[in-house]
């Protein structure tokens, strides 16, 4: 056993209100440069819908992720014999049509045109060429557009859906939507890493955060093509690729990263969990059904002292072992089993869960007149207005029993809560559901306030980073002090 | 004239070595950063790949072809000592310099007519591109006109290259020679000179720790020894 920890994360979807706050705060910090315009390393998609770059998730267009060869995984995009013929030319690789091309606006117009019947415009330029463009595509270009034909029927998640379902998603007129935020999802077996030719990918140990070694990426672009959730970016610029870093120098001082602590439903966590490093191999080659608990497999159990000995042995901190114990993700995930990952049949094991949304339909129109959709307060969710396999094609690799189970709890959790508060619900009919959603009452108010009444502290458990310690090792920390700054201090330009 | 000649064959192939090799180093250690292979794949993709493809096999089967030249002039006369042979030779040598030719001219047109690919193409880059361009038509040049250089190159270039390896230069192997094939020559030692101040520096760091190393990469900050899964 080889026991890791790994910041992981869950974003409860149900309470995702597409403000892009999130985005907003990570563009702000950390892609606000020439040759990072177009990258955004937390986005919000609207489902259903083609998402950015355009369709990622069609792996036959793009070929990320891996896929079985008998018994053994391999790069879909690349592999070592791959490698050497395609290094001049990437056949997988996104261009930026795929993204959209950035610009900004010609504002010196609104002052400087002369004068004629028409207001002045301020006209798209391009922050590529400098010239005037017309805008083809942008960031969220399909937000809010669900239900649409021109964006949500082309969502490669929709192919797991009958003719009839189809119809139904998009007969409730152009309504049908939910938020999918999305970040580096900082997995286990990433095949951005293991696509890497210049090894300049990697995985830090204590906390799992996958980065790019700015210094070793030699620009050969094959991790862009390799990651399937298209997370990994080129800076045109620079001729290096960059990715979300998960802030880390917040997290190393015990903040959490931006877009969670900029997060206005305050749908995300974040915490420790602990896993078997050597599982993941055997546990990347089971059959797709099997994947999302093969990866519930290898999260370990942090109260189980013979794990905490064990951990301890391979270097994890007392601290970070601790943090797994509070660890809100580990209860999602592990305890309550609500989170699912996204896309898990690509076999990367990504360490981001998602607690898929209820979306009810509470009523209809029925010409004039509301029509309640069903006898109680909340509709059985087989009317969900996005049909469950849709959902399960999206976090459980098509597996709908798994979707309806967490569905089930997050109702009668609900439920039960209005049941308490409101009381138009008898109690014992609740328990009943609890108990048929495989679920205690005590579960049930634990769910409750860790989605509802969490505070900041019970939503982001941050282990302290150590770093201290780990830089006396390597170097006296009195030589750094009133340094400012961290990593390589050179001026990111590109070439020489 | 002979002055001329000494500075191009004699001195200006020691300042480029020594430039090729202590700039290349200096700008390893002190701008490790500036190392990138720069591509521009992601803002053009199509004609991208009429270019570079072929551009890159074709110069890369004539470099080892020259560097066989060098380490093997034995064996490439008694290849050569049969007729049908020689042909062999010259022809799949001169096929490649036609790919690497052809490549070139479609990375000339594509940076020049993409927008996007000639926003990122710097001064250096024209003038490398252009001293290939010289260097493969100048190549190809001599393959044509001064015919079966495969067979000639054992007895001119190498004891050339020979004698500046042991510091004694000796240029009039190379000043009888015809004026395209010292324009090659010339525009050889003039890539090597600007080697370390370009886009060329990519091909120092080419990958190949990819093909034996492990897929998963760890880096720790405690344990140092750990570097692979």
């Amino acid at each position: 056993m080889n026991i890791r920890s790994q910041i992981s994360m869950v974003f409860h979807l149900d309470k995702c209100i597409g403000c892009h706050t999130c985005s907003i705060a990570c563009k702000n910090i950390w892609t606000d440069r020439k040759g990072t315009e177009y990258m955004w390393w937390n986005n919000v998609e609207t489902k259903p819908g083609t998402g950015f770059p355009t369709k990622w998730e069609d792996q036959e267009k793009y070929r990320g992720g891996w896929e079985k060869d008998g018994n053994k995984l391999r790069l879909k995009s690349t592999g070592k014999a791959r490698i050497v013929a395609n290094i001049f030319h990437n056949p997988s690789l996104p261009t930026m049509d795929d993204y959209y091309e950035p610009w900004t606006y010609d504002y010196q117009n609104l002052f400087n045109a002369p004068q004629g019947d028409d207001q002045p415009t301020a006209l798209p330029k391009s922050m590529v060429t400098g010239k005037y463009i017309d805008i083809e595509a942008g960031p969220n270009w399909d937000d809010d557009l669900g239900g649409s034909p021109l964006y949500a029927q082309n969502d490669p998640n929709l192919s797991a859906l009958t003719e009839e379902q189809k119809q139904q998603l998009f007969a409730i007129e152009r309504l049908v939507l939910f938020y999918f935020p999305r970040i580096c999802n900082h997995c286990l077996n990433p095949a951005c890493v293991a696509s890497c030719p210049s090894g300049a990918l990697y995985k830090r140990g204590e906390d799992g955060i996958v980065l790019i070694d700015q210094n070793r990426c030699r620009g050969w672009r094959s991790c862009v093509a390799a990651c399937p959730y298209k997370k990994t970016y080129y800076n045109w610029t620079t001729g290096k690729s960059e990715k979300c870093i998960l802030c880390f120098p917040r997290i190393e001082t015990g903040q959490a990263p931006a877009c969670f602590h900029s997060c206005v439903g305050r749908i995300r966590y974040l915490g420790v969990l602990l896993y078997d490093a050597d599982k993941i191999e055997t546990m990347a080659g089971k059959t797709d059904r099997e994947l999302v608990d093969a990866q519930r497999d290898m999260i370990l159990d942090p109260f189980d002292p013979e794990i905490i000995r064990l951990a301890a042995e391979n270097g994890v901190h007392e601290h970070t072992i601790q943090a797994a114990q509070e660890s809100p993700v580990y209860k999602f995930v592990k305890v309550w089993k609500l989170a699912l990952p996204p896309h898990i049949e690509y076999r990367t094991f990504p360490m981001l869960f998602y607690v898929p949304p209820m979306l009810p339909v509470i009523s209809s129109m029925d010409g004039e007149a509301r029509k309640n959709m069903a006898d109680g307060i909340f509709p059985d969710f087989d009317q969900a207005r996005v049909p469950i396999e849709f959902l399960s094609s999206l976090f459980s690799a098509g597996d709908s029993e798994k979707m309806r189970y967490v569905l089930k709890k997050e109702m009668a959790v609900r439920t039960w809560r209005r049941a308490k508060t409101v009381g138009d619900i008898s109690l014992e009919k609740a328990a009943g559901m609890l108990k048929s959603a495989d679920c205690t009452v005590e579960e049930a108010e634990k769910i409750y306030h860790l989605t509802s009444i969490a505070t900041l502290e019970d939503r982001f458990v941050i282990p302290p980073a150590h770093r201290e310690e780990a830089i006396e090792m390597l170097n006296d920390p009195l030589e750094y002090k009133q340094h400012a700054g961290f990593g390589f201090r050179e001026k990111p330009v590109r070439g020489l | 004239m002979t002055y001329f000649s000494m500075i191009l064959y004699g001195i200006l192939p020691y300042v480029a070595v020594f430039t090729f090799i202590f700039f290349s180093i200096y700008r390893y250690i002190s701008h490790g950063f500036s190392y990138s292979s720069l591509s521009s794949q992601f803002l053009e993709n199509r004609v991208h790949f009429w270019g570079l493809v072929p551009f890159h096999f074709g110069i890369i089967f004539v470099l080892l072809g020259h560097l066989a030249a060098f380490l093997l002039p034995g064996q490439i006369l008694a290849w050569n000592s049969e007729l049908t042979r020689l042909y062999i030779l010259e022809i799949s040598a001169f096929m490649g310099g036609l790919f690497a030719l052809a490549g070139i001219l479609a990375i000339f047109l594509r940076r020049w007519t993409n927008p996007k690919a000639k926003i990122v193409t710097s001064r250096m880059d024209w003038i490398v591109l252009s001293l290939l361009f010289l260097q493969i038509l100048s190549g190809l040049g001599t393959a044509a006109f001064n015919s079966w250089g495969s067979s000639w190159f054992t007895a001119i270039a190498n004891p050339y290259l020979v004698s500046l390896l042991q510091l004694n230069p000796q240029i009039n192997y190379i000043t009888p020679l015809p004026w395209i094939v010292q324009l090659h020559i010339v525009c050889a030692w003039t890539l090597v000179l600007l080697f370390p101040f370009s886009r060329l520096v990519h091909v120092l760091v080419v990958p190949n720790p990819y093909l034996w190393r492990k897929p998963q990469m760890v880096r720790w900050n405690w344990n140092r020894n750990q570097r692979f899964i």
